[in-house]
């Protein structure tokens, strides 16, 4: 099956391959670009892990074919924070222990950062809803829901 | 890499994609959003030689209102719909089935004409599009044709489109006057398929009777069923004469190949299709008489 060429800009840097079609967005980052904050979890479309932004909206990396990022931008979880510091979000879920294993925190923050954009004031149930898409096999969702409210500046209620 | 391997194609107008599928014939498939068929493709439940992503695809995207219907572009995203105000002003009912689909992540790459096409019996969309009649347009290398969503959904997994074709755009009629739309769905966890659900249209006269309706039932068949003995029995009827659980129980009774697996064997899945038909209606019928 022929390669295909493609053009990638990862958190604001191109990256160019020859990819075969099957190649998801997801082993394109971590194989490729050696990107490894990108985690896979459940690799069809369930556990929420893998979710980065593509062209800023949140998007599962193992449910999109690298080919079919051609030209896009694409922003990892390590591309998140600025200039060293951590973005809103990851400090959140620092301070409000928002992560136990950290396995599934890339796709959470990365969720939550694009959630949080378009929603800046969000409610509890608006929360939930919004974090429904991404799993955490520790269970440790009330400190998630804690981070999110932190970075929204919203109360618990 | 979990899927099996294919050749990746990627035209730019609608008539290069028909030509394709028309010349690679049942070894192709359509790739939209993907938000179905990469997981298929990576479980290997499904395998095809080529794929024909729509990305560059011109023309089949956008939400266009005229003529009292809205015409949405295949390849236009839930995300897009969702956001809508034409589609949450016009056609309530997509708008309002919209946030049940998937998550978030999900809508924002899914598409309405890849949901159509994928046809999933349990998938609200296409309830959505029997219950308000709408019409889809298939385009082959022969021309476009409309088909109805009545004859649309023909089998588990299959529509009216065949190889060589493409679902270009989905046309949905606008109700006037006194109407309520819902949806209500029992799902295991929000954004799981439905176990079963039901969506309802409801326009009442002047004197409160039902003048017209539809009841599109998800998760009850092999395809998306429409209760039209139910709807039939309710035209004609002062609303409040109507009872909504001998409703629900009308539109569910008489199915026959209600599904059953490890979730929900057949008959809870068909009482939970009668409680999802009768709190649609009471919300429908609520929003209708102004309430």
């Amino acid at each position: 099956m022929a390669e295909v060429p493609i053009g990638v800009r990862v958190n604001g840097t191109e990256r160019r391959a020859a990819v075969e079609p099957r190649l998801t967005l997801a082993d394109f980052l971590r194989d490729r670009c050696h990107l490894t904050g990108t985690h896979l979890g459940c690799e069809h479309g369930v556990c929420g892990a893998c979710t980065v932004l593509l062209d800023g909206e949140a998007v599962r990396s193992c449910l999109v074919f690298a080919v079919q990022a051609d030209g896009a931008e694409v922003t990892t979880i390590e591309g998140v924070a600025a200039d060293g510091e951590l973005s809103p979000v990851q400090a959140a879920f620092r301070d409000q222990h928002g992560l136990q294993c950290g396995f599934c925190t890339p796709g959470f923050v990365l969720s939550a950062t694009a959630f949080l954009r378009d929603n800046p004031h969000p409610t509890d149930d608006e929360i939930r809803t919004g974090l429904s898409g991404n799993l955490c096999r520790c269970t440790g969702y009330q400190g998630i829901l804690a981070a999110i409210r932190a970075a929204a500046g919203t109360a618990p209620g | 890499m979990k899927p099996a391997p294919f050749d990746y194609h990627a035209p730019e107008t609608p008539a290069e994609a028909v030509g394709l599928l028309a010349d690679l014939g049942d070894g192709a498939k359509v790739l939209a959003g993907g938000q179905s068929l990469v997981p298929m493709l990576a479980l290997r439940l499904a395998v095809f030689d080529h794929l024909v992503d729509l990305r560059r695809v011109e023309g089949i995207r956008g939400i266009e209102r005229h003529n009292g219907a809205v015409r949405i572009g295949s390849a236009t995203t839930q995300a897009t719909i969702e956001r809508s105000e034409d589609v949450a002003a016009a056609v309530p009912l997509l708008a309002r089935a919209t946030p049940l689909i998937g998550h978030f992540q999900i809508r924002n790459r899914g598409t309405v004409g890849g949901s159509l096409a994928h046809a999933d019996p349990a998938a609200e969309y296409p309830a959505v599009a029997l219950a308000l009649d709408a019409a889809m347009e298939v385009l082959s290398p022969a021309g476009t044709r409309s088909v109805p969503a009545a004859d649309f959904f023909t089998g588990l997994w299959t529509t009216a489109v065949g190889d060589g074709d493409l679902l270009t755009a989905v046309t949905f009629p606008v109700w006037e006057g006194r109407c309520g739309f819902a949806v209500d769905e029992v799902a295991r966890r929000h954004g799981d398929f439905a176990l079963a659900g039901a969506c309802v249209a409801v326009g009442l006269d002047g004197d409160g009777r039902v003048e017209r309706c539809g009841i599109g039932l998800f998760g009850l068949g092999p395809v998306p069923l429409r209760a039209r003995a139910a709807e039939a029995a309710a035209i004609g009827v002062a609303v409040e004469d109507i009872v909504p659980d001998e409703l629900g129980r009308a539109a569910t009774d008489d199915l026959s190949d209600v599904p059953a697996d490890l979730h929900a064997p057949a008959d809870y899945r068909r009482r939970v299709g009668a409680v999802t038909v009768a709190r649609a209606w009471r919300r429908a019928v609520e929003e209708a008489r102004g309430g």
